[in-house]
């Protein structure tokens, strides 16, 4: 990860990795989830939304198995990177780890797990709901 | 207020395409510019407005200029991809209606398949692209699969008929010497071709080229004194609707469903009237979104729209007849081409691949992760 991370904006989100909890923010004036993290609402435009943090669960909204990587991601490939809808109502990116990629599928539920990513970095990806 | 017929197109031409090793993207520029000032009739010194979208310096703008020469009075460097150009020619538009320029010059180059000059898309992993780095999403192809993914899941959108699209688009392309890929291709052919991001094959994505173009978009003053009958810009829309691909709020509809309305509703027209569509094929689902969020089709039914060689040569829906991104020229923002090719198309200079009496045509240009689309009607008078 770039050495200028994390910025003001996704300080708190990052903290919350690296201790275990995915936080997001919601507008306290429309009632918007709010992800990636931000220092404005972008539905409503009320300054500085609130901190919650999300129970980590979610729906594959989209997933493509990845065969030609980018080069600092090589050694990995296939891997299964997707769109995944949390209940909490935002979407965000992450892989879909420990399981076979030909089985992940849109419409699969999915729960959020803690892993280095290739810097060392922690960061949350997703594996199948039990 | 609108820009219909506020401007028109007196040249268009393409530099060499393809691999060009003895070139810059300076250079490509400049032949291209030399090449449709020509057609045009009209001298550099005529120029007195630039719109370009480079990504091969730091101030992209002021180095292409300088380059040709060119002090303008009226400057644009727009850049949201590979429709730059489109949104280029709507605000070329607007500043010759307000009359602060006259004849404008839009211009690209890139050399990215002989240089491998900075490429548009670097691994950033700052600001908001923090939350995707990660995850090793190649971009821009991984951000298309995502969406097409979502749309076969949502449709039952096949790879067949993506591949129809491919080999349909390939077509023209033999019907066109300065394209790329002439060589015939079938829909097996494009099926067994190496996944690069699932349901995406490699016949799926655009071609790596060199290539570089330029369009001259004149007043309606001047358009009437020129050697060539001016193409006339009809109606214009444009819009973006994120950066990236986590942030698309449906990833079925593009930024083309707001951009088409307006483009359609400027120009006066509705989609039977077209006898020539170019849209941005980046990739082969690209065509797909586009046509629906255009409103040629539902959505979810442009998989059967493509499909039994509506848009190839002879079919009912003649689409980027030049070959397209996908088998003409790709240097990496291509929108210029699709302008270029409705022009020559519209002039009936087409050869074999010219669709009979084309009057009224549209090119969408798409940018960035399906982010930026603007779409342009351009009719003869
Ligand atoms: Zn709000």
């Amino acid at each position: 990860m770039a050495e200028e991370l994390p910025d003001p904006d996704s300080a708190p989100y990052w903290e919350g990795i690296a201790a275990g909890e995915l936080r997001y923010q919601r507008c306290a004036a429309c009632d918007a989830a709010i992800f990636y993290p931000r220092s404005i609402c972008p539905t409503c435009g009320t300054p500085e939304p609130a901190w919650h943090v999300s129970a980590g669960d979610g729906v594959v909204h989209a997933c493509s198995i990845i065969h030609r990587a980018p080069p600092a991601h090589k050694d990995e490939a296939p891997y299964v990177v997707a769109l995944v809808d949390l209940t909490e109502g935002f979407r965000m990116m992450s892989r879909i780890v420990d399981c076979d990629p030909d089985s992940v599928a849109v419409g699969q539920n999915v729960s959020v797990v803690y892993r280095e990513d290739s810097d060392g970095t922690p960061a949350p990806y997703f594996v199948p709901s039990p | 207020m609108s820009l219909n017929k506020a401007c028109a197109i007196a040249g268009v031409a393409e530099s060499r395409l393809g691999v060009v090793p003895d070139s810059t993207v300076m250079t490509l520029q400049a032949e291209a510019m030399v090449a449709a000032l020509a057609e045009a009739g009209l001298e550099k010194s005529d120029v007195d407005a630039v719109f370009s979208s480079g990504n091969w310096g730091r101030l992209p703008q002021l180095q292409v200029c300088e380059y040709l020469g060119i002090q303008p009075s009226y400057s644009d460097n727009t850049s949201v991809g590979g429709a730059s150009f489109e949104f280029h020619l709507g605000h070329a538009a607007a500043a010759i209606q307000a009359e602060l320029c006259k004849v404008a010059v839009i211009l690209y180059g890139s050399t990215q398949r002989s240089r491998r000059e900075r490429r548009i898309f670097e691994a950033h992993t700052d600001l908001g692209y923090q939350y995707e780095a990660p995850y090793g999403l190649p971009i821009p192809v991984g951000a298309y699969a995502l969406a097409a993914s979502r749309h076969m899941s949502q449709y039952g959108t096949t790879p067949e008929q993506l591949a129809e699209l491919a080999v349909s688009t390939r077509s023209w392309a033999q019907l066109n010497p300065k394209a790329y890929r002439r060589e015939p291709l079938t829909v097996d052919e494009v099926l067994a071709s190496d996944m690069i991001a699932s349901p995406l094959r490699r016949l799926d994505c655009c071609l790596v080229t060199d290539g570089g173009g330029c369009v001259v978009v004149v007043s309606p003053e001047i358009a009437k004194t020129l050697p060539k009958a001016p193409v006339w810009l009809l109606g214009q829309g444009e819009s973006h609707s994120h950066a990236q691909i986590s942030e698309m709020p449906d990833l079925t509809v593009t930024p083309a469903a707001q951009s088409g309305k307006r483009a359609f509703a400027m120009a006066g027209v509705t989609h039977s009237d077209l006898d020539v569509v170019e849209i941005y094929d980046s990739f082969t689902i690209t065509v797909l979104l586009t046509l629906e969020s255009l409103g040629f089709c539902k959505l979810g039914e442009s998989g059967t729209f493509v499909s039994g060689g509506r848009t190839a040569p002879g079919g009912e829906f003649p689409l980027n007849t030049m070959g397209g991104g996908l088998s003409y020229c790709h240097p990496g923002q291509y929108g210029i081409f699709l302008l270029i090719e409705a022009v020559r198309q519209l002039r009936g200079e087409c050869g074999d691949r010219q669709v009979a009496n084309a009057t009224l045509a549209l090119a969408s240009g798409t940018g960035g992760v399906l982010s930026s689309n603007s779409t342009v009607i351009l009719g003869l008078e």
